[in-house]
């Protein structure tokens, strides 16, 4: 565990923190240490920080009050949804305070005419498309964290999901925001079709709460599709199961979701739901197709050829909403699974190009290998997004250390082959060492320009996402102790 | 033809930087009447072109912002791909930079994508004569704030763009327009309800009349004509509303678009109806707060496109305190205010 250590104590005048109580509801400003020991941490709790207090607005004008209040007394806030996120994004800032949004909780409307759904940044993702529901409607970004993360997280980290494939990640489906900058002027961006002079949309999404705090989210609905299929195809090898999903994507295909399951997360996945994958497979693709019912024929036709002339040994086909959540199930619990496997895991975010899909797992494959360290691959193949999972027992004095460096070589191989760090969990604290071999410092120094055009004093989620030129040392990724995460009962990933 | 003038370019824009003297930057010149008239020496990208990178497999292409959209649909079609957004092609000359710049989606924005959803990466040179790469190659890229979108519409005020990465998808088998006599109010209804049922790759209403194209695989489109009935329509109709080039968009005056929600009152002044009723196009002398405020009336934006009036923009200015964010956004990528000044909007 990495604590940050205090480095020296914040006093802050008794007349900030009557203001702040007069702003806040009564219940609305946790400092007691019990309290805000609940805030110390995000989904990924290898990193703690205890705030000086944790504010619970219930209104917009709260929130730009508790902004202008901070900027006035130089306080750093970090902003947080459900607390969800999986790279440290939400971790509190030891001389600020937490600003939570999750009592803005309001579906303000859903415009079914229109397909659009106004929001209040603390709404749960999956409570948008529960709302849109009875106009054959839904939204469609899909975390695995569905269930609990907000649209304002979502926002701030550009979230994906198994969907994303098809239907985009979070900015394509964001048309308009609200948005206080750190000194509590609210500022709208977009609208009906999101385009405006500067798309101030495309940098405030995924900004990980650096430039501003959401406070209203317009998004895109879109209709149900008619029909899903989903296909599990077993493979004897998993060369040919990555073979096959570059051959989906290579004839253009463009299936909902396209994931893929070796066989280590496969025995894990097994063990964890008694439902059996067909004997001998060492490799399971999903493929989900929708969309109108002659087309999804076609597609699945299609789909099933491709595979099967890469080899697939057995492919089962599931139509009905409870035969597809049964396929699913593997796939959906296969991170827990996973955790039995080993006291530790470390799970990593690259992505590459898909066409280089089986390059690439044949060289995490060697590694893995070479360094004695198992790894687990159950990822988004369709959109090239790897969660490379490597075991290892942090007890064994040195392990940790040689997982940080296997880790760090699968990230350069992503690099070296022309991807990223993160696909969709995020820098936050976790990999700013990261970024430094992602992008030059001239490029680094822009991210600090553009963040002081809207925050000059560096008050909103200090010291994440972007690294100070000083920093750069080693790629990071994510670690998990014996299981131990919030929100453990999720599905993740 | 193929170049890399990257070096050039950079030393050029570092030397504006240092003598504060503006720069126009122009690709094939075909978008220079779209928006402000700006400032400066003209710095042509023409001869920065050619492909850097096209894997087919990955749908991806990489390319230089001078080549022409003519020699990289040439590229893409001998491969069986096509761009993933519907963007214009002025003429022959037209440049996948100014396409980037201009960030102008046609017809089939709702179907397939606006032009800023299918770009991955672009490298840039800032005002300050840096040469930066920003985003990448691949589908799912959370890794620093996503400045190679923000170019896209900017009309180059933020960055030169030197190369961008675009998504690309397969060509459709087979194309097919079919047209409908309707009322706009039945027109709307049939899209709604068509909409994720049928291959619809673009839709537009003119004069009484619903224009629907049906692309994809050949046999999806042909059971779809079957399934709609309506008269056949021309296929062409399409890329001339994508290229703006319908005559009346020549008529006198200005033409703009709204952007306003899709259920707004349909205007019989507007001239056509596009996007399922988001953008309407509209030509007329009336004056541009006119026209603004029409626009606002529905809770929608009005964008000019093009007119005698080079002193006026294309998007009204928003709000002070939003306007004073925007400028500092422009000064942290050009602080001397030496790309396109005055493009979009006076002085910067």
């Amino acid at each position: 565990m990495r604590e940050l250590t205090e480095q020296k104590a914040t006093v802050l005048p008794a007349t900030f923190w009557r203001h702040l109580r007069r702003i806040l509801p009564p219940d609305g400003l946790l400092t007691k240490p019990t309290q805000v020991a609940v805030y110390e941490c995000d989904g990924l709790p290898v990193y703690r920080a205890r705030p000086l207090a944790v504010a619970l607005p219930r209104t917009r004008a709260e929130v730009g009050l508790v902004l202008a209040l901070c900027s006035r007394y130089g306080v750093p806030v970090v902003a947080r949804g459900a607390g969800t996120g999986l790279s440290g994004g939400a971790l509190p800032h030891a001389h600020g305070i937490v600003l939570s949004l999750a009592r803005l909780n309001r579906i303000l409307a859903i415009d079914p005419d229109n397909r659009t759904a106004r929001l209040e940044p603390g709404v749960r993702n999956s409570a948008v498309s529960e709302a849109a529901a009875p106009y054959g409607l839904f939204y469609a970004p899909d975390p695995s964290s569905q269930i609990a993360c907000t649209i304002g997280g979502n926002v701030a980290e550009n979230a994906g999901g198994v969907h994303c494939l098809k239907y985009g990640l979070t900015t394509h489906n964001v048309l308009a925001v609200r948005f206080f900058t750190a000194d509590g002027v609210l500022h709208e961006v977009g609208g009906v079709t999101g385009e405006a002079p500067f798309d101030l949309l495309a940098l405030l999404v995924g900004s990980e709460g650096l430039l501003g705090v959401v406070v209203e989210v317009t998004v895109r609905l879109v209709p149900k599709p008619p029909a899903t299929v989903a296909l599990l195809a077993a493979f004897r090898s998993l060369a040919e199961a990555a073979a096959s999903v570059s051959a989906v994507i290579g004839e253009g295909l463009v299936p909902a979701g396209l994931e893929l399951m070796d066989a280590l997360a496969l025995s894990a996945a097994q063990d964890y739901t008694g439902i059996p994958y067909p004997p001998d497979s060492q490799a399971v693709v999903l493929a989900e197709v929708d969309g109108d019912l002659a087309t999804i024929e076609l597609d699945v036709a299609h789909v099933r050829r491709l595979l099967l002339g890469h080899g697939a040994f057995a492919i089962e086909e599931a139509r009905s909403e409870e035969d597809r959540r049964r396929l699913w199930l593997g796939r959906k619990s296969a991170f827990p699974a996973v955790g039995r496997l080993a006291p530790d895991y470390y799970c990593m975010d690259g992505t590459i190009p898909r066409s280089a899909l089986v390059a690439v797992l044949a060289e995490i494959g060697e590694r893995s290998r070479r360094y004695g360290l198992p790894v687990a691959n159950v990822f988004h193949a369709g959109d090239g997004n790897l969660h490379p999972l490597i075991l290892y027992d942090a007890k064994i004095p040195g392990e940790l250390e040689r997982v940080e460096e296997l880790g760090a070589e699968i990230l350069r191989l992503c690099l070296a082959y022309g991807g990223t760090i993160s696909g969709e969990h995020g820098v936050g604290v976790e990999k700013l060492d990261g970024m430094c071999a992602q992008f030059t410092a001239a490029e680094l120094a822009t991210f600090h320009a553009l963040k002081s055009a809207f925050d000059p004093h560096n008050l909103l989620n200090p010291g994440k996402a972007v690294p100070t030129p000083a920093r750069c040392v080693e790629p990071g990724g994510m670690h998990v102790h014996e299981g131990r995460m919030p929100f453990s009962s999720l599905e993740r990933f | 033809m193929t170049h890399d003038d990257t070096a050039t370019l950079a030393s050029a824009v570092r030397a504006a930087y240092e003598r504060q003297t503006p720069l126009e930057v122009v690709g094939g010149g075909t978008r220079r009447h779209l928006g402000r008239a700006p400032d400066g020496q003209p710095l042509s990208l023409a001869s920065h072109s050619g492909i850097v990178e096209y894997e087919p497999s990955g749908f991806v292409v990489t390319v230089r912002a001078g080549t022409t959209l003519h020699d990289l649909d040439a590229a893409l079609s001998r491969e069986g791909q096509t761009l993933m957004a519907d963007i214009p092609r002025f003429s022959a000359a037209s440049t996948i930079g100014g396409a980037v710049a201009a960030g102008f989606t046609g017809p089939g924005r709702p179907y397939t994508g606006a032009l800023r959803d299918s770009v991955l990466g672009a490298r840039v040179i800032s005002g300050t004569g840096q040469v930066l790469a920003f985003g990448g190659k691949v589908l799912k890229n959370v890794a620093g704030f996503d400045v190679s979108r923000l170019m896209v519409g900017a009309f180059g005020t933020l960055g030169v763009i030197l190369d961008v990465s675009v998504r690309v998808s397969r060509c459709p088998e087979d194309v097919q327009v079919v047209a409908f006599e309707m009322s706009w109010p039945e027109a709307r209804e049939c899209l709604k309800r068509w909409e994720g049922d049928l291959p619809l790759t673009g839709a537009f209403y003119h004069r009484g009349v619903l224009s629907v194209r049906l692309a994809g695989r050949e046999a999806r489109v042909a059971a779809a004509v079957r399934e709609l009935g309506g008269e056949k329509g021309r296929p062409e109709a399409f890329t001339e509303l994508r290229d703006l080039a319908f005559d009346f968009f020549q008529a006198p005056g200005s033409l703009w678009r709204l952007l306003v929600p899709p259920d707004s009152p349909w205007d019989p002044e507007e001239t056509l109806i596009d996007w399922a009723g988001a953008q309407r196009f509209w030509v007329t002398l009336a004056l541009a707060q006119e026209v603004r405020e029409k626009a606002a009336q529905y809770g929608g934006q009005a964008v000019r496109v093009w007119g005698p009036d080079r002193s006026e923009g294309p998007w009204a200015a928003p709000p002070a305190a939003t306007m004073a964010l925007l400028t500092r956004v422009k000064t942290a990528l050009d602080p001397r205010a030496i790309l396109n000044r005055g493009r979009l909007y006076r002085d910067w």
